[in-house]
């Protein structure tokens, strides 16, 4: 058992460096499951892994990365392998056809074999998903594959037989389940590159650079369309986390000092004994909240996700009104608004709708911050907490200081949250240090990072 | 409990619990290293199920604590009987104090809850903490007691001690995140939605009477709804809920109509209704 010890203790540290917290207590429950259920399916072994290391659901996928390469399918690649292109693309639009997913892991590792492998002296070779995929081109097998499946007369499956015209229907969902199948499929050539190159190059180093990490470990400003995606989809859970934590907050910030004056009043039914001592009351007072958002090219991703977190926490705040700028400033509270809310479309919806340019279209901060103290000024009162979202990079035009300490002077807070590193801040066209000096900022560049400022930083 | 994994499956099966292998590998591994077991997913996805449907196969006695805000010791634990204490104390009017004390704190004076009656006793049990994100935060410290020792302290009358480690089942609809301190405690699982052929098979035990044809239409529309982002994603309660409908419309096929008439079957918010009737092209024909 000592080398599955080796590979299980491999794994939870693989895991651990990408953020999971694992106990050694949690590595001994798994090397327990590992010998109750045996090395003979791999798949029991990965749910039983997953069921005794990981706590929560958010972490799924980059256990199933990890898994990959401490436990692989198998070694090396399959031995006889056709290097033929197109052979290979009529058996995956067969195996998509079928939604055989074993057939389709199979053909991955052949065309990983075949397609995939880039360099030969020993050393800089290796495997290449994103080579292999372009090769290959899975993504336009969907008209094949659909006539196909049409053909065979039905659904998935093929056991609806005879079913003609009842079929209609759902037959309009065919193109996306096939590009779902074609998605897999893509995943599939993914895991397999990275195991074949964990295999020259060491578990542990691919373990740790070459698996995705967790999205609310992803920098904003480096996240893909998929990874900005599930973002979006986390806004709502996250949200109600957040809202727990506030109300706890809230709750602890109730339990007020002695009030004196009422203690003592109270204390003359008592004969002047203060039995009872009396808490200052606070007023509850919802706080208002005022967010001015970058939402030019690189930090749009970060400014969006922002701003559906704020509307998903809006409850919890008697005003939220959210601006947007690129170089111009507008409102766009309204676009935010329930209803409309579709989660995806609302960058598209903010550039549409709103005037966020003047005659060119890189952000000048200045000019919107001073836009902002010009139209909305009355937007900003002794109960507003103001959140200021980029990168401060001001394109070389004046970083209008003025504007910035007056909003600080106004406000009851300014924090400005920066997505790029703290490092970074003040390189090139960058105005952070300047305006950092003015109100609080601080480092944003991950969601997990923007929860923890979020729970800290916002008023209660 | 159980041999193997297959065993689970299949006994699972008997009962009218179909269990994707995730879920029956998990259950084995709870009965067979002796740990809780957290389940966590969707709304309706059979997790409460999954427990009455694990006590049947074992042929357990089920205990079951549902949670809520507020619940507390009293009960969730254990409580004293006042009441009847009250009237021993005036029934023995001769009686010394000490003789008083010591008879009135005795087990027939206790009222177990939940926790201490799955602990007592000696029968095979399995212990559901149902919704156990909607109790407070206090509530999960005393959970931390029962779930690592399986022992329940009592001041008067010392510990108890679980002779027979009852399998213990905590769901969560993650509406609050659990401690750490919880979760290390437990195997984790996860339930999400089923595959497309597991599915089939759920609707085709429940729902007999709907024909194959129709059968699949419906999960395949259903996951494909799933896949449109919705505000709450139809879930496996709903398939069955929508094949039902469907049986008792008499509908052979599945075409517009039947589909636009029956949205809201499957699909809770009037928003995620226009989205869906969008996507689908319901209203273009």
């Amino acid at each position: 058992m000592t080398a599955v010890a080796d590979r299980i203790a491999g794994l939870a540290a693989a895991l651990r460096a990408h953020g999971v917290r694992i106990g050694t207590g949690e590595t001994v429950d798994a090397a327990r499951a590992a010998e109750a259920l045996g090395l003979a399916d791999r798949e029991l072994l990965r749910e039983g892994l997953a069921a005794t290391l990981l706590h929560g659901p958010g972490q799924r996928a980059l256990f199933d990365a990890v898994f990959d390469l401490y436990f692989p399918r198998g070694v090396g690649g399959p031995q006889d392998a056709p290097r033929d292109r197109e052979a290979l693309r009529d058996r995956l639009a067969d195996a998509l056809a079928a939604d055989d997913r074993a057939l389709m892991a199979r053909l991955a590792a052949e065309a990983v074999d075949g397609l995939g492998g880039y360099g030969s002296s020993p050393g800089s070779d290796g495997f290449s998903a994103y080579q292999t995929l372009e090769r290959l081109r899975p993504q336009t097998l969907l008209a094949r594959v659909r006539a196909d499946v049409r053909g065979r007369g039905g659904g998935g499956s093929g056991s609806g037989s005879g079913s003609g015209s009842g079929d209609g229907f759902a037959d309009r969902l065919l193109d996306d389940e096939i590009r779902r199948r074609i998605e897999e499929f893509r995943r599939m050539v993914g895991a397999e590159a990275r195991r074949r190159v964990a295999e020259r190059r060491g578990r542990d180093e691919i373990a740790r650079r070459g698996v995705r990490p967790t999205a609310d470990r992803v920098d904003f400003l480096y996240a893909n369309r998929d990874q900005l995606a599930e973002l979006r989809r986390a806004v709502q859970p996250l949200a109600r986390k957040l809202a727990t934590r506030l109300a706890a907050r809230r709750r602890r910030a109730a339990r007020g000092t002695i009030d004196l004056r009422r203690t003592l009043r109270s204390s003359l039914s008592t004969g002047g004994v203060p039995m009872r001592p009396v808490l200052r009351r606070r007023r509850p007072v919802r706080p208002e909240l005022v967010l001015l958002c970058d939402v030019s090219g690189s930090v749009s991703g970060f400014s969006n996700f922002t701003m559906l977190l704020v509307q998903a926490l809006h409850d919890q705040f008697s005003k939220v009104r959210v601006f947007a700028f690129v170089n111009r400033l507008d409102e766009v509270t309204g676009l935010l608004g329930h209803g409309r809310a579709d989660p995806d479309g609302l960058g598209a919806r903010i550039r549409a709708e709103a005037t966020l340019t003047g005659w060119h279209g890189s952000s000048d901060y200045g000019m919107a911050l001073g836009e902002f103290a010009e139209r909305y000024g009355g937007a900003v009162g002794p109960r507003t907490t103001v959140f200021v979202l980029g990168d401060a990079r001001t394109n070389m035009s004046d970083p209008n200081l003025p504007a910035v300490r007056e909003l600080a002077r106004r406000a009851r807070r300014v924090y400005w949250l920066n997505p790029e590193p703290r490092d970074r801040w003040g390189t090139g066209d960058s105005a952070a240090p300047a305006y950092a000096e003015l109100v609080e900022m601080h480092e944003c560049r991950t969601a997990r990072q923007l929860s923890g400022l979020i729970a800290a930083l916002l008023p209660v | 409990m159980f041999t193997s994994v297959d065993d689970v499956s299949a006994r699972l099966a008997e009962t009218g619990y179909l269990a994707s292998p995730a879920v029956a590998t998990t259950v084995f591994l709870a009965a067979r290293l002796g740990k809780p077991l957290l389940v966590e997913g969707p709304a309706g996805v059979g997790k409460t199920e999954l427990a009455k449907a694990v006590a049947q196969v074992a042929g357990a006695r089920l205990v079951r604590l549902q949670c809520y805000e507020g619940v507390d010791e009293s009960r969730a634990l254990y409580e004293w009987n006042h009441a009847k204490q009250l009237l021993r104390i005036s029934a023995g009017r001769d009686e010394s104090w000490d003789e008083t004390r010591t008879d009135i704190f005795s087990e027939e004076f206790l009222l177990p809850r939940p926790l201490l009656t799955a602990i007592r006793g000696d029968e095979p049990t399995v212990l559901l903490i149902d919704e156990t994100d909607k109790a407070d935060v206090e509530m999960e410290g005393l959970l931390l007691e029962v779930l690592s020792d399986f022992q329940v302290t009592v001041p008067e009358l010392g510990t108890v001690t679980a002779t027979r480690r009852p399998f213990v089942v905590l769901t969560s609809n993650a509406g609050r995140e659990l401690s750490e301190a919880l979760r290390r405690r437990c195997l984790f699982l996860h339930i999400g939605f089923p595959e497309e052929e597991l599915e089939r098979r759920i609707v085709r035990l429940k729902v007999p009477g709907l024909g194959e044809a129709l059968t699949e239409s419906v999960v395949r529309v259903v996951g494909a709804l799933r896949a449109m982002d919705l505000r709450k994603a139809p879930s496996v309660a709903e398939t069955v809920d929508w094949a039902r409908t469907l049986l008792a419309l008499g509908a052979g096929t599945l075409d517009e109509t039947v589909v636009r008439d029956t949205l809201g079957v499957i699909l809770k918010h009037q928003d995620d209704i226009q989205k869906a009737a969008a996507k689908l092209d319901l209203d273009a024909l």
